[in-house]
């Protein structure tokens, strides 16, 4: 068995553990296929070779010795550079950052995937401080489209999915706050869980929006998505909003199938501002997992406007003293957004918090009668890098404001969401499979009852 | 010329708070102040019952 870019994690985690390939031979061609693509791509900002080959042989050694190994052995991964690496500054896509002193352990969710046997290879590019949609960064430069490389990747996790769609790797981490994992995914064409607020620790991560910050897997595929997640999933002191909910592993349902599941498609807002592409891939979806009626998320523009209240003022508060004492080592426009932050009157957080109750009350009673939400992840394909303007139905539009209007409103409130890629041609495009608050098991049901009937795939890069 | 009550706004805040603010950050973070207190409007015009909790809760 050689080892090739479309190897699955679940392909390689058997092959390794089976001794048909070994973990450093894994890590040695992950490694190479950075060394050829990111040079274009520009997806990692840290490559942990030295780790990462450590690593490997560890897990040689161990299967030698007959010892067992974890359901990720050898599976090379990579993290958004907001996650603790031991040994290095954790920079959140900042200038500042770099400045603070070597984190002195890894985050928990790479301690988790550790110890199911996967070897971390580095940490990727972001947008800074998490505050962005498109994958840009004045410091590192823009993370590229895999598929075509004078496009944005999408953000804030833009190098995980430049990584993942790039196939650098086939499995990496990011964080979503608004929709940073689901609109990477969209953009680049890959698979990407934002799971339930509270699922996954965000132990010894970079915060941005405590009330709204989830941190979650991209893959090429649902079963590898599956599996990373059973590995983070369990309870940390160490987050304070981290669930004590026990381990729900979801990897021996996925092949149940959408039989029973009752599904809806999110209209109204979800409607409205939508590129035709949007529009088909979300019909494609429906009527693969038989959809039966429309339903509305009552004021979903008020929650998208909440969302971007309680982002924009929690954002400031954790940056005031960075923002007075350097100012000018900020991104201008994430700074300039920052200030306007600080500057909102506290009594409509309060309020907009308020409305988030509200608004969860209503969309759980919703949850009743519906199983699985059908909605976009972004309304258009991935914008060419450094575009401002799109123009939808004869209006023009501000690219970064509107990339997330589909995504805050379900982040909001915490629901767990499976970001499917539907492989349109030029681009691919996303959608959000949405069920209610803990059953990350039924929208990864459906997200791979959807791959099985070849509606969802991530296509191979066409950009490299 | 009449002052705009939102530079006035952003001259206070800003001073009160001790922000930086260089007078070629001004027009975006005027922008982004507008955009907010537009979107803030729209949770404020949102009648709520006065006993609703709200989402952030603490736990002793």
């Amino acid at each position: 068995m050689t080892v090739s870019d479309n190897l699955s994690a679940a392909e390689i985690a058997q092959a390794v553990a089976s001794r048909k390939m070994s973990a450093l031979e894994v890590a040695e061609a992950a490694l190479a296929r950075i060394a050829k693509h990111d040079s274009v791509l520009n997806s990692f900002t840290d490559v942990t070779a030295d780790r990462a080959r450590a690593a490997a042989r560890a897990i040689d050694t161990a299967i030698a010795a007959g010892k067992s190994v974890g359901p990720l052995a050898g599976v090379p991964f990579a993290v958004k550079n907001l996650f603790d690496v031991k040994g290095l500054s954790t920079r959140a896509g900042s200038k500042i950052n770099r400045d603070l002193p070597p984190s002195p352990r890894d985050a928990t969710l790479i301690e988790r995937l550790e110890a199911a046997g996967a070897v971390l290879v580095g940490a990727l590019n972001m947008g800074e401080y998490a505050y962005d949609f498109t994958g840009e960064n004045v410091h590192d430069g823009p993370s590229r489209n895999p598929h075509d490389t004078t496009r944005m990747t999408g953000g804030s996790s833009g190098g995980s999915g430049s990584a993942v769609g790039g196939a650098l790797v086939p499995l990496a981490l990011g964080s979503d706050t608004n929709g940073s994992i689901r609109v990477p995914s969209s953009f680049c064409g890959i698979f990407g869980l934002k799971p339930t607020y509270g699922r996954l620790s965000r132990a010894r991560s970079y915060p941005f929006v405590g009330s709204f910050d989830h941190l979650g897997p991209f893959a090429r595929n649902v079963a590898d998505l599956a599996l990373a997640y059973d590995a983070m999933q369990g309870p940390d002191a160490a987050d304070a909003a981290c669930s004590a909910r026990p381990v729900e592993p979801v990897t021996a349902q996925l092949a149940q199938g959408v039989g029973g599941l009752r599904v809806a498609v999110a209209g109204g807002y979800f409607q409205k501002n939508v590129f035709p592409e949007a529009q088909e891939a979300v019909a494609r979806v429906a009527k693969a997992l038989g959809a039966t009626n429309t339903i509305e998320l009552p004021e979903a523009a008020r929650a998208r406007a909440a969302a971007y209240i309680i982002t924009t003022v929690e954002g400031a508060s954790l940056h005031l003293d960075r923002l007075r004492k350097r100012p000018n080592d900020f991104d201008p426009a994430v700074r300039d957004r920052f200030i306007a932050g600080a500057m909102i009157p506290g009594v409509y957080v309060d309020k907009a918090q308020k409305f988030r109750r509200w608004y969860r009350a209503k969309v759980l009673e919703i949850f009743k009668s519906v199983d699985v939400i059908v909605a976009p992840a972004t309304p258009c394909v991935a914008p060419k890098l450094g575009q401002v303007n799109f123009v939808l139905d004869g209006v023009e539009l501000p690219v970064r404001a509107n990339i997330g209007i589909h995504t805050q409103p379900i982040s909001f409130i915490g629901l767990p969401v499976v970001a499917v890629p539907v492989p349109l041609e030029p681009m691919p495009i996303g959608v959000q499979i949405i069920a209610a608050p803990w059953r990350e098991d039924i929208a990864l049901r459906a997200a791979h009852a959807l791959e099985k009937m070849g509606v969802a795939a991530a296509p191979a890069p066409r950009g490299i | 010329m009449a002052s705009d009550p939102l530079d006035d706004y952003i001259d206070a805040v800003g001073k009160a708070m001790a922000l930086p603010m260089d007078e070629s950050w001004r027009p975006a973070v005027r922008a982004n102040l507008q955009v907010s207190l537009r979107l803030a409007k729209l949770v404020d015009e949102f009648p709520l019952p006065d006993e609703t909790e709200s989402a952030s809760v603490f736990s002793a």
